[in-house]
């Protein structure tokens, strides 16, 4: 008895018509890029379904981990392959239903005899694994429509397969699927969720960060690294610009009255962003924006913000409530991160009574007075660009 | 100089001395600064915390300044913080004194201590553990490898008990941790380890926890997410992370222990007081009639250094409440000497030792 498969069900994609098989494709190559790290695994695409093969049982512990967070999967459920005798496929059953919770559960046996030399017949299977999963464990019932757990045999030529254990994906589509956007990385909590969110959807990511030093801490810098490496674990990797921000940030000081700075602000974050985005062929700009959170997320301060880019602008947090979206950072793991107490560079020039209706024309007049077009192909090109997952170099290795 | 007193202390080993010089040198910042130097101080601290989590399997790693202090932040730090469930305590009567002493404060401040007894074996019956259960037990602290004996405690045994019940187990595991392995799925909710028994530093400790949250003893900055305020030693940090990595248990210790068995038992005024099954890298044993202190000072002439029952308490003039414990007979009670063995133990040293004890016991015997 070993586990050594992994039987994978597709999200969406099993609707997709002609594109189907690309998004396979994809699929298969992001489950061999979050693996890399383990030994050879062997994929088979089918047509609705998928097998992951490794030789080695621990390899395939880690896989089941770790396969929860890749996206294109409805749900997965590991083999347990047997040799062809009721007594091993009886102590198999047993084994794999013991790793369920059982109380007060349904639960059914099926077959499918494809080895039609097999010398038992069907209801003589059935019968054997059905009881003796229920002489071990007596909580549960049986029931024939609907069980909540289905305990299902496959008897081929060499050997029998059984899977009972079915464990939920992360559901979306294969990441690389939906093309490539670059996502505006503050550090808060909202931007990485925007991320995930559009990840889910299979749009590759790049990111794009705003630093201000000295306004902005090395620390806070940390924090946008350490994000960018937790938004690199679903799949796929992302690369991060940063932006050296402190002198297009100080000349909108200089020139724009106070209460529209925040508006200017972000027009220029938003030109560097198209900027970025023409460099690295991406199709949209991810915001976390949430609609109301803050005096920039009114619908005036959108427009006024967005007037400078014909860009899609993609909000996908923009009818979030606060609650949901800590929520879902809690889920992926990016909230503790984003909470650490470091101010980014948003909101360190936030004057006392930013304008939550700002005019587009006034915006416009004052930053009319400036070249900023230069200093911001300037800080395009002045941008440092890191690749995530970064290699693991164990930095103290001599030392620990 | 043969030196068979490691549950004393141990001789640090040189790749640990290394991490401490080198962090000490390189990141002397202080982890909770902003600045770059005090960032890199932070991610060498918490490397360290990882790798040690990693090690132990457990969530939560903070540094202490020993085993003294472990015991006490998961003693009096677990009492305050769960005293509105109950005000009861389970322990036994071997325990160090890091333990002891919290105890009895918390008597003093109201709480109820029930001290199982050992007997010969050394360690807890079960059966008296069950018994002493009760609806506000809050906590069971009970040591794995005793200091004096070797005696081991069945700690999986009794984390199986508690299952279900709303107390947490706290297990002192300064004598045993890279010796005597714990059981992976029967861990304690709080551990308690000390690096210079393991060939690390001094003042270096850990406590070690999983799903309890105690309340903090030391009061301050907040470092180390509250639990024990403080500027962190990084470097000490760095090194007990080190001293966990390079500690592997020595089959050896095993057959030494029985040579040493096998050795004692061809005296006949020598009594083995380590119990059979003990930990194999502490031998305990009791000369007739004859006090310890002189055995050691005896032994110590020829170059061979033991200890009386625990370094700890060999300064007081009373019978140990170890060895009181195990109900000797009396003309033993006061002859006990213990030997234990370390990393920088070997074969030749255990056979000095047999050399150095037959002449001393000739000597004492002829006097």
């Amino acid at each position: 008895m070993k586990t050594n498969q992994i039987l994978v069900r597709y999200g969406e994609l099993s609707t997709k018509g002609k594109n189907r098989s690309s998004f396979i494709g994809r699929l298969r190559d992001n489950i061999h890029h979050t693996f890399s790290d383990l030994g050879k695994l062997q994929i088979k695409a089918e047509r609705d379904r998928m097998f992951i093969n490794s030789d080695s049982e621990e390899d395939m512990e880690k896989v089941i981990a770790r396969l929860p967070k890749v996206f294109g999967i409805q749900s997965f459920s590991p083999v347990t392959e047997t040799e062809l005798s009721l007594e091993a496929m009886q102590t198999a059953a047993i084994a794999l239903v013991g790793k369920m919770e059982l109380q007060g559960k349904s639960f059914k046996v099926s077959v499918r005899r494809a080895n039609k030399d097999f010398e038992l017949q069907k209801p003589e299977i059935l019968h054997g694994i059905g009881s003796a999963v229920l002489r071990a464990y007596p909580e549960l019932s049986v029931q024939m429509k609907n069980p909540d757990i289905e305990l299902k045999v496959e008897i081929r030529e060499k050997a029998a397969y059984m899977t009972a254990e079915v464990i939920k994906g992360a559901g979306g589509l294969p990441i690389g699927a939906g093309g490539k956007a670059l996502l505006m990385l503050s550090g808060g909590l909202d931007s990485p969720v925007a991320g995930y969110h559009m990840l889910k959807r299979g749009v590759r990511l790049e990111l794009i960060h705003f630093f201000s030093p000295p306004f902005t801490n090395e620390r806070a810098k940390e924090k946008v690294l350490d994000l960018a490496e937790k938004l690199s674990e679903f799949g796929s990797s992302v690369n991060l610009h940063i932006i050296p921000f402190t002198k297009l940030q100080q000349e909108v000081h200089k020139q724009v009255p106070d209460n529209i700075t925040m508006t200017s602000t972000r027009r220029m974050m938003m030109r560097v962003a198209d900027k970025v985005l023409e460099a690295t062929d991406s199709k949209a700009i991810i915001t976390g924006e949430s609609l109301g959170q803050v005096a920039s997320q009114t619908l005036e301060s959108l427009y006024a913000i967005n007037a400078v880019t014909n860009t899609p602008v993609l909000r996908p947090l923009i009818s979030s409530d606060k609650l949901e979206i800590i929520e879902t950072a809690m889920q992926i793991g990016t909230h503790d991160i984003s909470i650490r107490p470091y101010e980014d560079c948003c909101t360190i020039f936030t004057p006392a009574n930013p304008k939550t209706k700002p005019k587009l024309d006034k915006v416009e007049y004052y930053e009319g007075f400036v070249a900023f077009e230069e200093m911001i192909q300037e800080a395009v090109d002045e941008r440092e660009i890191i690749k995530f997952p970064r290699p693991k170099k164990d930095e103290f290795e001599d030392i620990l | 100089m043969i030196y068979l007193d490691n549950s004393a202390t141990t001789k640090p080993k040189k790749e640990v001395l290394e991490t401490f010089m080198k962090a000490s040198e390189l990141y002397f910042g202080n982890p909770a600064s902003l600045h770059r130097i005090g960032n890199d101080a932070e991610n060498l601290l918490e490397s360290a915390r990882k790798q040690i989590a990693q090690i132990l399997d457990m969530d939560n790693i903070v540094f202490t300044s020993g085993g003294t202090e472990s015991n006490n932040l998961a003693i009096l730090g677990t009492a305050a913080a769960y005293a509105h469930r109950g005000r009861h305590i389970i322990s036994s009567v071997t325990e160090h004194a890091s333990v002891l002493k919290p105890l009895e404060e918390l008597e003093n401040r109201g709480f109820e201590v029930t001290r199982l007894s050992v007997g010969s074996s050394g360690h807890i019956d079960l059966e008296d553990l069950r018994n002493a259960l009760r609806s506000d037990t809050i906590l069971v602290t009970v040591m794995h490898v005793n200091n004096e004996t070797g005696a081991v405690n069945p700690i999986a045994e009794i984390k199986k008990i508690l299952k279900g019940t709303r107390s947490f187990l706290h297990t002192d595991a300064v004598q045993s941790i890279g010796k005597v392995p714990l059981d992976p799925v029967n861990m304690p909710d709080l551990l308690t380890l000390s690096a210079h028994k393991l060939h690390g530093l001094k003042g270096s400790g850990i406590l070690a926890f999983n799903g309890v949250e105690p309340d903090a003893i030391i009061l301050g900055g907040g470092q180390e997410s509250g639990y024990r305020s403080g500027t962190v030693p990084v470097p000490l940090a760095a090194a007990m992370a080190k001293t966990l990595r390079i500690t592997q248990p020595n089959p050896e210790f095993i057959e030494w222990n029985k040579t040493l068995r096998e050795f004692f038992s061809s005296f006949d005024d020598i009594m083995v007081i380590s119990p059979e099954n003990a930990a194999s890298h502490i031998l305990s044993v009791a000369m007739k009639g004859v006090k310890g202190e002189i055995l050691v000072s005896g032994l110590q002439e020829e170059s061979v250094i033991v200890s009386t029952s625990s370094a700890c308490s060999s300064k007081n003039k009373q019978t140990s409440h170890v060895i009181e414990s195990m109900n000797m007979p009396p003309t033993y009670k006061d002859g006990v000497i213990r030997i234990s063995f370390g990393a920088f133990t070997d074969r030749q040293d255990i056979i000095e030792f047999q050399q150095a004890f037959k002449k001393v016991h000739g000597i004492i015997k002829g006097v």
